[in-house]
């Protein structure tokens, strides 16, 4: 590794927005055949470091080397030039074009002097270059019709295609199945094996070290170390992404568990394809108890969360809350049965952001008579409401006037929790709580919940981040394929365990092996 | 006080203000280039509105509709709707109150309030045509309310022409007087323009909107719907019913300007081949008004004044009045492209406030 | 009905249907690149205008038989000059993309009125120009039965449009220019981040539907009216846009639907020669286009997807 030469490296970049410096006085340096983390907490400006090396953002300070060359990355053709590519998080494929179409575009081989595109010849192209680098993708299908973890390889394929030596995966994991990442990996390697290097930008530290060589922490623009893989452990990276030591525990007292509150049976419901989302999925949660959700994203969760607020309808089995059956009611009565949630997508689901803070925090509400009269709405008692709220929850705007669009995004979070909580809900659906925010606002929010459940309430947390669910629940099931496959109490597990149920430890390729296969 | 500075200083009354300012500048340069004089041409409109009794009660008459179909356009706009459809609702309204206007006989506080009811029905089921199909096919309103402006104007003429035909005159019988909604006494002190009732609806459908909007349940419920219809999901509310509800009350809105065209102005319902443009026009009055029910007032004010005044431009400075159409068109694309003003401030103004983004 | 009638009749479809072609092709290349162009109308009107002004100038200064060909150029042009309206307000300004449509309507239709005042002094219609497009039979072809009258004997219009038809589909599909055109229509950030320029993508398309909607507006002036008045267009631009929508965005089926309309426009004229439809009126024949487009938006007569990011605009350097 030592005798290495430097392809890539990024002197003093400086990258400001309004408000915020992305990027402060950032070094990087990249070896030839290496795989190469980029560790951060979200924000911390890894993205952004990294979309100035692709020539999407110009720095306002710093210098950019590519081969031992001084460059000026002024867009993506450049970067191109230079062989870097991308593998974007957001997919940036075209739906109804094949797969052969999508990895040529801007790039065409023609005939006919240029009148027409070679089609034979594209499609014999793509198809050479899948097989070169055992990616294994059709190249006459349509994106629509293939999988997520084939459409990841599409990209892959477009970056190839161009001629890339220097390939950078933008949080590649995100979005695949635990299979699917332990083919990833693979994939990632051979390409290294094949001469190319690697940026993987991540916050996981689980993929850095099955993977990584080196490893570069970012932290608030600034970057904090850079050092072999081989001579650190997580705890250490966490820190470091962090800033101070980071407790995984969190103070709660033991768990006083009451009657059961909301009990699943057998719950069938069906998913965006048609397909059963959930396939017969059964658990139990009770009073004063933190329940966990634990798996990898697109087992079934969203559809679990929709069912049990009145989303989706459900095909088959039983949802009582507090004894009584709530499938298939109406999302306002099983709100006014005393279920709760804080939804995972707060702009989309969450808030109103055109809305002022006051006619956000009766959004569920709106019609009870303590908040309008004859059909009209009571905006005397709504200010009070909201007033109360912002102070109690500690939401900081200007006003309770100030669109929510304005405040950030802890404090929108922290007013829909004020919301649900206020509802004072038996079960409190938490989906993602803490997703994006910074490290103050997890911790208040967390407080609230164990807060919620010690006052004898339940709370059901879905979360895709085993530390947040290892760190709050009192007891955890693993969910997998619309299945749960999994009862713990995290005193009695670790990730480690977790993680390969949540990839169904049936199957031995589960995505922890992944050091052997190297 | 300080709040009233604000408001008209605020992004929301300033584009508008300069997009007047521009689209009258946009004319003034059209007619320089024409060998007209604007300034000449400006003040014969302002004589033409102002100038005697008849004329301004007749500008009333003209800016009365464009209250109604602005408003429509701008109650669909805050619960997320684009509704292109007015001028089909206004359409429709208008052939409602001539059916009942010309067909029956009977007294007079039956008959008027009937002809309304039916004409301002006619109108909202129109819009809830398109509402419906958004709801339940998840077609987009655009496309629909265009096409349903154009059936609606081949229905219309249908229905004129195979039932309502006063025969050789190209329009329907009159309406009978029972169902007149004209104000004798207002009209004869302006010198016989042609004043009726629907102003002061038009005034109060400006309160209703302010009211419904913003006061109401009903209202909160649609306008969650317009913002977010996830949200609205999350919150128990019923986001296609929602469509459907409020796709019906901006075509009743637009169905009333069309009833009163009727039993207020024209007394009939005359064949056309091509739209009246009285639904544009509404959308050209929702956005200049930022779909605020004052606003939309304003607007319709100006565009009514302008529209009607063009005649006088064309008497005292011998312009083409077609000329403000060029005029109200410009001021549109302005408003819809705030961008150009706030680039073009910047130039004239060469100073660049921060984290400005055109 | 003999086999002459029905010639007779697919002529005349062919003579309605040459400006709807034209204009849905220019409304095709638009909102493939992600632009809706609901200002058909306007371009056409623009076109009309244009063609019916130039060609009587043309013709005042001798240019004989070419002056309808002065007519089409200047209608192209001026088909562009308020395409580039659209365009510059929303692509570069991010306008509302159905708002602009509208505006141009509105202000092709007051500026070109006020034009024809101007310049005819004070008339609502332009001067008669006797040079228009006379149709042109195809020798051999010609000859065919019903489809030789029908087809082979029309206006070189009609064949322009035609081959048009063929060029574009060609263009669309077989080409690169195609290819990108149409990602920048159903996921412009894909195509920005493989170098392709997505802003000037949209704007030769928006420009090109100028230069066909315009052409369309000039064909009516410059074969069935010769002159432009305020209503030589009325509702044609709208037809073209239902034609767009019920031929699914791609130029065959605009053609077949600009036909379809074309025909059920014409047929109100040979309508006597049919016994049960005599007392169809003739009001229910004008809404069929837009009937037939309403019912395929919901699926009753086929599916039909727009272009995934229709009506988007797009920020550069946006995430």
């Amino acid at each position: 590794m030592e005798q290495a030469r430097t392809v890539v490296e990024m002197r003093n970049i400086t990258k400001r927005f309004p408000g915020i410096v992305a990027n402060d006085n950032a070094n990087f340096k990249l070896s030839k055949g290496e795989i190469h983390a980029l560790l951060g907490e979200n924000g911390a400006g890894k993205s952004t470091l990294m979309n100035i090396l692709f020539g999407l953002y110009q720095p306002e300070e710093g210098e950019i080397f590519v081969n031992e060359q001084q460059v000026v990355i002024d867009g993506p053709n450049k970067a191109i030039k230079l062989g870097i590519g991308m593998v974007h998080q957001h997919f940036k494929l075209v739906h109804p074009f094949t797969v052969t179409e999508n990895i040529i575009l801007g790039s065409e081989p023609k005939k006919w002097m240029g009148l027409a595109v070679d089609k034979k010849t594209a499609y014999e192209t793509v198809g050479n270059l899948s097989k070169q680098y055992g990616l294994n993708v059709d190249p006459y299908a349509k994106i629509d019709e293939i999988s997520v973890g084939m459409q990841q390889r599409v990209e892959i394929l477009k970056t190839l295609y161009r001629g890339a030596d220097i390939l950078i995966f933008d949080e590649p994991t995100a979005v695949l199945t635990p299979q699917e990442i332990s083919e990833l990996l693979i994939i990632m390697r051979n390409l290294v094996n094949q001469g190319k290097s690697i940026i993987l930008i991540t916050h996981k530290l689980k993929e850095i070290m099955a993977i990584a060589d080196m490893v570069t922490i970012i932290r608030r623009g600034k970057i904090i170390d850079s050092l072999p893989v081989s001579g650190t452990n997580p705890n250490q990276l966490a820190e470091k992404m962090v800033g101070r030591e980071v407790s995984l525990k969190l103070n709660k007292k033991d768990a006083v568990l009451g009657e059961p509150v909301l009990e699943v049976d057998r719950l069938v419901v069906k998913g965006r394809q048609g397909l059963n989302a959930l396939n017969e999925t059964s658990f139990v949660l009770k009073r004063g108890e933190i329940l966990g959700i634990a798996g990898v994203e697109g087992n079934g969760q969203s559809e679990l969360i929709e069912a049990l607020t009145g989303l989706r309808p459900v095909s088959g089995g039983s949802i009582k809350v507090n004894q009584v059956e709530i499938a298939g009611e109406t999302a306002r009565n099983i709100s006014e049965a005393g279920i709760s949630l804080i939804p995972e997508d707060r702009h989309k689901h969450g808030l109103v952001l055109d809305f002022p803070v006051r006619e956000n925090m009766v959004l569920e509400t709106y019609y009870q008579p303590q908040f309008n009269k004859n059909g009209f709405m009571d905006y005397d008692a709504i200010d009070k409401h909201a007033e109360r709220l912002v102070k109690e929850f500690d939401v900081r705007t200007p006003t309770i006037m100030t669109e929510a669009r304005a405040l950030s995004g802890g404090n929108q979070q922290k007013a829909i929790i004020a919301r649900e909580i206020d509802k004072n809900p038996d079960i409190l659906i938490a989906a993602q709580p803490t997703r994006g925010l910074d490290v103050g606002a997890i911790e208040f929010i967390h407080k609230r919940l164990v807060e919620q459940r010690n006052s004898g309430k339940a709370v059901l947390l879905v979360s895709y981040e085993l530390e947040e669910i290892l760190q709050l629940s009192d007891r955890i099931v693993v969910i997998y394929e619309g299945r749960i496959v999994g009862d713990v109490k995290p005193s009695e597990t670790n990730d480690q365990e977790l993680g390969l149920m949540m990839t169904d430890y049936k199957q031995p390729q589960g995505g922890l092996n992944i050091e052997q296969t190297d | 006080m300080n709040k009233l500075i604000k408001a008209f200083t605020k992004d929301s009354a300033v584009v508008p203000f300069i997009a007047i300012v521009l689209g009258l500048l946009v004319g003034a340069v059209i007619m320089l280039i024409g060998g007209y004089d604007p300034l000449l041409a400006y003040r014969s409109l302002l004589d033409k509105v102002f100038g005697n009794p008849y004329d301004f009660g007749e500008t009333l008459t003209a800016i009365t509709p464009l209250v109604f179909t602005g408003l429509s356009v701008a109650f669909a706009f805050r619960t997320g709707l684009f509704n292109i459809g007015a001028e089909g609702q206004y359409i429709m309204g208008m052939t409602g109150a001539t059916i009942i206007g010309v067909s029956l006989h009977l007294p007079w506080y039956i008959h008027a309030p009937l002809a309304v009811i039916v004409g301002a029905l006619f109108g909202g089921c129109w819009g809830m045509i398109a509402g419906y199909l958004k709801a339940a096919r998840g077609v987009n309103e655009v496309i629909t309310t265009i096409m349903l402006n154009w059936i609606a104007l081949h229905l219309a003429n249908y229905i004129v022409n195979d039932y309502l035909l006063e025969p050789g005159k190209g329009r329907s019988y009159m309406v009978d007087p029972s169902a007149d909604v004209t104000i004798g006494w207002l009209s004869r002190t302006l010198d016989d323009a042609r004043i009726h009732w629907g102003m002061f609806f038009a005034l109060l459908a400006v309160i209703f909107f302010y009211v419904f909007l913003w006061k109401t349940k009903q209202g909160y419920e649609l306008r969650v719907v317009g913002h977010n219809p996830d949200a609205a999901k999350y919150a128990g509310i019923n986001v296609n019913r929602g469509v459907v509800k409020a796709m019906f009350i901006s075509g009743t809105l637009a169905g009333l300007a069309g009833v009163f065209q009727v039993l207020g102005v024209f007394l009939n319902q005359a064949v056309t081949a091509s739209p009246t443009g009285h639904g544009f026009d509404g959308i050209a009055v929702a956005l200049l008004g930022g779909n605020t029910p004052v606003g939309v007032l304003l607007g319709a004010i100006l565009f009514g004044t302008l529209s009607y005044g063009a005649a006088g431009m064309s008497f005292g400075a011998d312009v083409p009045p077609e000329i403000i159409r060029i005029v109200i068109g410009s001021v549109i694309f302005f408003v819809a492209a705030p961008g150009i003003i706030r680039w073009t401030i910047k130039r004239v103004f060469g100073k660049k406030r921060k984290g400005e983004v055109i | 009905m003999d086999v002459a009638t029905l010639g007779n009749m697919l002529n005349t479809a062919f003579v309605f249907s040459t400006a709807l072609i034209l204009a849905a092709l220019g409304g095709i290349i638009s909102e493939r690149s992600g632009v809706v162009n609901i200002g058909l109308e306007g371009l056409m009107i623009a076109g009309a205008f244009a063609a019916a002004v130039s060609a009587f100038h043309a013709q005042e200064a001798g240019y004989g038989a070419w002056s309808p060909w002065v007519g089409l150029l200047a209608g192209a042009l001026f088909g562009v000059l308020f395409a580039l309206i659209h365009a510059v307000a929303t692509i570069s300004f991010r306008a509302d993309q159905v708002v602009s449509g509208i505006v141009i309507n509105f202000i092709a239709a007051g500026s070109t009125l006020y034009l024809v005042k101007l310049l005819f002094e004070g008339s609502g219609e332009t001067s008669l120009v006797d040079e228009v497009f006379h149709k042109v039979k195809i020798p051999i072809l010609s000859d065919i039965p019903i489809i030789g009258e029908g087809i082979f004997n029309a206006y070189p219009t009609t064949y322009l449009a035609l081959i048009l038809v063929g060029v574009i589909y060609y263009g669309l599909y077989k080409t690169a220019f195609g290819l990108r055109l149409r990602s920048v229509g159903e996921h412009p950030s894909a195509a920005d981040t493989v170098g392709i320029k997505v802003l000037r993508m949209r704007y030769t398309a928006v420009l090109l539907s100028g230069v066909l909607a315009g052409l369309g507006g000039a064909t009516i002036a410059m074969t069935t009216t010769g002159t432009f008045s305020h209503n030589t267009i009325s509702g044609q631009g709208f037809i073209a846009l239902a034609a767009v929508i019920f031929g699914k965005w791609n130029p065959l089926g605009a053609l077949g639907a600009a036909l379809f309309f074309g025909f059920a426009q014409s047929i109100n004229n040979v309508l006597q020669l049919f016994e049960f439809a005599a007392n169809v009126p003739s009001e229910f024949i004008y809404m069929l286009p837009y009937v037939l487009t309403i019912l395929v938006l919901v699926g009753a007569v086929g599916r039909s997807k727009a272009p995934g990011a229709l009506g988007e605009p797009y920020f550069q350097g946006k995430r």
